[in-house]
């Protein structure tokens, strides 16, 4: 009972006199906010990637890429590879009776980003009549798709937003050839929002690729068949292809992707912390330092040091408490919901939206309030150490 | 009368670096119950060391100190702490008044320590309001100390002191920073502490006007008592 209402006391001692070493406090706040901001936008950054590349995938659909390769762009597949596949089990029949495989090939071209009017890659994807038949989770958004053997393209509402010159009825060169803009296309939360396409025939003519692709869509009946139609291909030795479902696909990727953020969000984070826990622990020692004879009087009347201590802890939780609310609000304002793009698979460019959750504002306020520790607990042992002396 | 106070060969030296400095040898004291004892003496002769081991904020190398039978020098920080908190009451020279706090909530700290916290906190703001009225501070009881002249500030202090109704108050130059008419003031409410609460006090001094209204003044030099006048 004593042991609280003293230490009670003390820390709002503690608090209130904040205000005294006001300027101090401020920079405390503010550089934790800084840490918590950085922190967090890099979390939501990572966070609405992988959200992003894990809308992309539909569980029956299958992806094949060369064996070996990892992304779309270094993967080759012959013309005979791709009559072999649709030869395949469980394949879902189109409108004409024939199986919904889309041969495709990619290539990166150069686009001007509004946001610095640099350059940038930006993903070309050449696909066959049925490309928008495999990708369940693409409607287009104005005009129609491209009409096949025409060098007519059709826009990712996410490139349109993040590059000039793409809008409806615009020509555009890629090196000797114009195109023209003919739809847009939505695909929400996927990469293919991220895309140009043309069709596959023209593109591979245009670029030089002879006859070869680089990815096949497949779809099949239900997600049930994708076992069967798997082992179809490991089995058969001129299939040499790595083959997954579309969702194992992009889950693997996200992984990589959200990892290498939050492997650079991280130590950065930490960093920044570093200094931030330095800029604590000077104010709360300097906060200790001001107030050693108000402290040594409370140990002399009695007040124990644990209270003195515990005013202190308190005081720097309080600080990195403001901070970690600071910069939450801070990148919660700036950036959630804001439409960014990164570097994707195959180093195109992936546009997403970041997305502040709760979890990553948990942890960001875990660190704050670590840093609030530490920067208390050594000039709180100060306090507490503190001699009650009458004369000082 | 019985000793109240009685410190019995007390031995106090301070450790600085290598060298060691003796301020206390052998020293023995009574204090009878009810003694408002003025020490004076020259600086660095031990006045506030003297306090210190009497208000039990530092212990002693050997010797006895014994308050109303109660053997004080073995005991432990938290164990002086807590006896502290009951029994003695500190009046410092500079108020030592805690800046974000009322004059209320100033006197009202000590009440945080004890077994008085246990009573409702309506008894709390009455032992609060008691110790500002003998002081003669009711009507300054929300101000906060940089509102106060320096006489108000110690009188907090003095109501500070008194508010958990210990038998002893220590007081080291509790005049030192105020002018003569304040000073008295201060002193005269000391007095009448002693008189008719019957607290036994121990006020360090340089001022002979003040050891007047003592009723005993102890002369300390270089560790030892030279001169007692009453
Ligand atoms: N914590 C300490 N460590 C080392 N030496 C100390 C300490 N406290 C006091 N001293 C020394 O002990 C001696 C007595 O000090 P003390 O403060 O008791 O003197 P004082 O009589 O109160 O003097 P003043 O009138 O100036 O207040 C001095 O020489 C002082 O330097
Ligand atoms: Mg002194």
């Amino acid at each position: 009972m004593s042991l609280m209402n003293q230490t009670g006391s003390v820390i709002m001692m503690n608090v209130r006199s904040i205000p005294q070493r006001l300027w101090m406090s401020v920079a405390t706040v503010v550089s934790i906010a800084l840490v918590v901001a950085v922190l967090l936008g890099f979390l939501a950054l990572a966070n609405g990637f992988s959200q992003t590349l894990k809308g992309s995938g539909s569980p029956n659909v299958v992806i094949v890429l060369r064996d070996g390769s990892g992304a779309e762009l270094n993967s080759v597949i012959g013309r005979d590879q791709i009559d072999l596949l649709a030869a395949g089990p469980g394949i879902k029949l189109g409108a004409d009776g024939k199986p919904l495989i889309s041969a495709e090939l990619m290539l990166v071209v150069d686009g001007i980003k509004k946001s610095s009017g640099t350059k940038a890659n930006m993903p070309l994807r050449g696909i066959g009549p049925n490309g928008l038949a495999v990708r369940s989770q693409v409607r287009l958004r104005e005009g129609r798709m491209f009409a096949p053997g025409s060098n007519e393209i059709v826009v990712g509402a996410g490139l349109l937003r993040e590059f000039a010159g793409f809008e409806m009825g615009k020509t555009i060169r890629f090196g000797a050839q114009t195109w023209r803009v003919v739809g847009v296309f939505e695909a929400p939360g996927t990469v293919f929002e991220s895309e140009l396409w043309a069709d596959a025939p023209v593109v591979q003519s245009l670029f030089n690729r002879g006859t070869s692709f680089q990815t096949a869509r497949i779809a099949l009946t239900s997600p049930e068949a994708m076992p069967a139609y798997l082992a179809y291909i490991k089995s058969d030795p001129r299939l040499q292809l790595k083959v997954q479902s579309e969702q194992a696909y992009f889950a693997a990727q996200a992984e990589r992707s959200g990892l290498l953020i939050k492997y650079v969000g991280w130590p950065l984070g930490l960093i920044m912390s570093v200094g931030a826990l330095a800029g604590a622990l000077n104010t709360m020692y300097a906060s200790v330092a001001s107030r050693a004879s108000e402290i040594a009087t409370l140990r002399v009347i009695g007040f124990s040091g644990f209270s003195a201590f515990m005013g202190t802890m308190c005081e720097a939780l309080v600080l990195s408490a403001l901070g970690a609310l600071l910069g939450t609000a801070a990148c919660s304002l700036l950036f959630n919901g804001l439409s960014a793009s990164t570097l994707g698979a195959g180093f195109t460019q992936v546009a997403f939206r970041l997305q502040v959750g709760p979890e990553l504002v948990g942890q960001a306020m875990v660190l704050a309030l670590v840093i609030g520790f530490v920067g208390g607990v050594f000039p709180g042992l100060r306090a507490a150490r503190q001699r009650p002396l009458l004369a000082l | 009368m019985s000793d109240f106070i009685k410190l019995t060969n007390v031995t106090k030296t301070y450790t600085r670096g290598k060298e060691s400095i003796s301020i206390f040898d052998k020293l023995t004291l009574s204090i009878p119950k009810g003694d408002f004892v003025a020490i004076m003496g020259p600086s660095g002769s031990g006045k506030t060391t003297l306090l210190n081991l009497l208000g039990g904020t530092d212990r002693c190398d050997s010797g006895e100190i014994v308050f109303d039978g109660e053997h004080i020098e073995g005991y432990s920080e938290g164990q002086l702490a807590a006896w502290r908190a009951r029994n003695v009451g500190f009046i410092f020279q500079f108020y030592n008044l805690m800046p974000v706090l009322t004059a209320a909530q100033n006197v009202e700290l000590p009440l945080m320590l004890t077994s008085l916290t246990s009573l409702p906190s309506q008894k709390r703001k009455d032992n609060v309001a008691t110790a500002l009225k003998i002081v003669d501070l009711s009507d300054r009881a929300g101000h906060k100390p940089k509102e106060l002249s320096g006489g108000q500030q110690q009188r907090v202090a003095i109501a500070r002191a008194i508010v958990s109704d210990p038998k002893f108050l220590l007081c080291d130059e509790p005049t030192g920073d105020l002018d003569r008419a304040t000073a008295n003031d201060i002193l005269k409410t000391l007095q009448q502490l002693n008189r008719e609460l019957g607290k036994t006090i121990i006020m360090v001094t340089h001022d002979p006007e003040a050891a007047r209204f003592a009723t005993r003044t102890l002369h300390l030099d270089k560790g030892q008592f030279v001169e007692v006048t009453s």
